[in-house]
């Protein structure tokens, strides 16, 4: 480790402000979207980590009470780096839109007694995740003073990065394009025009989707078939980010004759019984069957022609620490400018 | 459970990624072998489950897996949901030829039917039922993923019918429906007012001609199925029967299992029939007799000693036996928390499941 050929490497994303990350469930895409923020704070960026699916992964992942529907503050950096929390809720959102374009005061709770707020957040197609990324999107634009204007300096805007927790590889797609689904049925009105913004800034050079994935069969395979999809609607793939990488020796533990392995565990204080050295031939054993499907996945990955990047496995699990350190680890291997 | 043959819908239900699929094919092949006709649903494209069945594909029709160990007396039948395909029957089968058509080509459809939250769950249910009521001496493995959903309501399953229900037989709907029908019966003046903006709004912000393709479908709807929540109901009904049982599955990490409690704290809320739950991918541990710590620090001297081998094989040993460790704590915790629920424990494979065999040994695992 890492394992990726110096041909693969990320280069830092230069431009890019909103970084998507998905991957199947199970893969740990919320610690390394976490660790990913935690990455672009430490050079002193303002960055928004933001959720969608209503798990409160940001408040498990850095032990923070759970978030509200507004943005709070998570956890400090150097040089005046942060990240931002937000729990994207669609009702709330709503809520929000309607009072900013339409300043809604009354209205909003008479919508919401008859049913047309869980309607549109719940039901009507489409309209749940334009609004998720439409919230997003509204925070990409904002300015230190709360305003938004089209094309406001770098530096006038609330945040300089965001990472953005997205569904996983399954739906991944599907949400995404959901700006141009919506464009589809509402013809007119501000949905669609709050589609039409949100596929704009989702084509553009500014967004990037990476990928997690961990060595195995199915999320490579869900990786790969992502990644056709999303280039297929036009959207710009990012890294692929291999976690919970198993560092593996291999060659050492090849030629390991039991008898020599009993020598040397007496030779330092440890009972070589039967059972012992048998069980610890048979770990070897499975380790290597493990290390030879991971390298076998691991080439499917490398042809895809991406970034890759490897996160090791954290054998504690993950808490504030392992994901600092992740962070150090993505930063090294250039997922930050 | 499998053998127990008043048993005949077993629904497997948990987060993303801890091997739903996995442990229903494999429920679902044990089952096969003890004599019973089962057929195994699943939601997601489930293409490894095919490859692992020896099936090219996965529609939404059950199809007969050929390659069963030998000696089986009962029989598999795979199938994968269809969401758009299942509507599309449902509608078929309940209106006349011109009036389907007229919905099928409905654009609010067209998205409901194959994006809607809930729709695939509601769907299923459709599906677990008509397959369940068709087939009377078959049991059925659902395997249930969440797709759209978010965990919190992974359970969506659940929900979905009544939440469908309620919404399309909810003052809202009829509201959208038919403004000018409830405007006239309606009497309090606020009530009017909020009407008023309710179209109002919807139609500022949807556009009206959405809103015209969504009165059409609701209409459509409504006088093609009758009662949506009747139906949501006979269905849940059908799951809290004695035939049914759930499996909650995890997998020995803190997020899954806390998923796991959220799922067994709901399933006993709506006092539906839950079997236990299974935790699969628990590190197996070769050599108990060695921790990690003792593993470590033996590898250290063994490597100053210049015998790589051996350390290497230590450190491996460490890792397994701390991750070993850490899974047990974990079970153990859930386990505590969660009195007189039977916990099943599936230790990892060092593959990853391709064949009938595979399926096989996971099936003796949970058998115990």
């Amino acid at each position: 480790m890492p394992f990726a050929a110096d041909s693969l490497l990320a280069d830092g994303f230069p431009g890019v402000r909103l970084h998507v990350v998905t991957g199947k469930g199970g893969t740990g895409k919320t610690t390394v979207a976490a660790a990913l923020a935690v990455a672009l704070a430490g050079q002193g960026k303002r960055v928004l980590l933001a959720e969608v699916e209503d798990r409160q992964g940001i408040s498990q992942t850095f032990d923070v009470p759970p978030l509200p529907t507004t943005e709070v503050r998570v956890v400090g950096a150097p040089h005046g780096g942060e990240v931002i929390g937000l729990a994207v809720d669609p009702k709330a959102a709503l809520l929000e839109y309607l009072q900013l374009f339409y300043k809604l005061g009354r209205a909003g709770g008479v919508l919401e007694r008859f049913g047309a707020i869980d309607f549109a957040t719940t039901i009507a197609p489409g309209v749940r995740d334009v609004l998720l990324i439409g919230r997003v999107y509204e925070a990409s634009r904002r300015r230190l003073d709360k305003k938004h204007h089209r094309g406001s300096a770098p530096e006038d805007l609330a945040y300089d990065a965001i990472v953005l927790d997205a569904p996983p590889t399954g739906r991944i797609s599907r949400f995404l394009s959901v700006g141009s689904e919506v464009a589809g049925l509402a013809r007119v009105g501000p949905i669609r025009h709050q589609g039409d913004s949100v596929n704009e800034l989702l084509r553009s050079g500014a967004t990037r989707v990476h990928v997690v994935t961990l060595l195995e069969e199915m999320p490579v395979q869900e990786t790969v078939d992502a990644i056709g999809d999303l280039s297929a609607i036009g959207m710009p793939v990012g890294a692929v980010i291999i976690n919970q990488a198993r560092g593996a020796d291999t060659e050492a533990v090849a030629q390991l004759d039991p008898d020599e392995l009993a020598r040397d565990l007496r030779s330092v204080g440890l009972d070589p019984s039967p059972a012992t050295v048998a069980g610890l031939l048979e770990q070897v054993r499975r380790h290597g069957e493990r290390v030879t499907l991971e390298q076998k996945q691991l080439a499917v990955l490398e042809d895809l022609g991406r970034p890759l990047v490897t996160v090791p496995f954290v054998v504690e699990g993950i808490d504030l620490d392992a994901v600092t350190e992740i962070a150090g680890l993505l930063a090294e291997q250039g997922m930050v400018p | 459970m499998l053998n127990d043959r008043h048993t005949r819908i077993v629904v497997c239900c948990g987060s993303g990624g801890v091997g739903k699929t996995t442990t229903a094919a494999a429920l679902a092949l044990r089952a096969a072998e003890l004599g019973r006709r089962v057929v195994v649903l699943t939601i997601d494209p489930a293409r490894r489950l095919a490859q692992s069945l020896g099936l090219t594909e996965l529609d939404n029709v059950p199809r007969a897996v050929r390659n069963l160990p030998p000696g089986t007396t009962g029989s598999l039948d795979a199938m994968m949901l269809d969401m758009k395909r299942t509507f599309d029957e449902v509608v078929l089968s309940h209106s006349t030829p011109e009036a389907a058509e007229q919905i099928l080509a409905n654009p609010f459809y067209q998205a409901v039917s194959s994006s809607f939250a809930g729709t695939q769950e509601y769907m299923a249910m459709e599906k677990l039922r008509a397959t369940a009521g068709h087939r009377r001496p078959a049991r059925h493995l659902g395997s249930h993923r969440r797709r759209h959903a978010p965990s919190r309501s992974a359970l969506d399953f659940l929900d979905a019918p009544k939440r469908l229900g309620s919404f399309l037989d909810g003052r809202f709907i009829r509201l959208i429906a038919a403004p000018a029908k409830l405007g006239g019966r309606a009497g309090l003046k606020i009530v009017n007012f909020g009407i008023g903006l309710v179209t109002k709004t919807l139609t500022t912000v949807l556009g009206g001609e959405m809103l015209r393709d969504v009165q059409t479908f609701v209409n459509a709807l409504d006088t093609m199925f009758g009662g949506f929540r009747e139906r949501a109901d006979l269905t849940y009904a059908l799951l809290k029967e004695g035939g049914t049982a759930f499996l909650v599955v995890a997998a020995p990490e803190r997020d899954a299992l806390r998923e796991a409690s959220y799922f067994v704290a709901r399933l006993a809320k709506d006092g539906m029939p839950l079997a236990g739950v299974v935790v699969n991918r628990m590190q197996p541990n070769a050599a108990r007799g060695l921790t990690a710590a003792r593993a470590l620090d033996a590898a250290d001297a063994l490597t100053e000693q210049g015998r790589t081998a051996s350390a290497a094989a230590l450190l491996v040993h460490a890792d397994v036996a701390e991750l070993a460790v850490r899974h047990r704590a974990l079970v153990r915790r859930f386990t505590a928390g969660h009195p007189g629920i039977p916990v099943v424990e599936v230790a990892a494979l060092a593959q990853d499941v391709h064949d009938v065999a595979g399926l096989r040994e996971i099936g003796a695992q949970l058998a115990g």
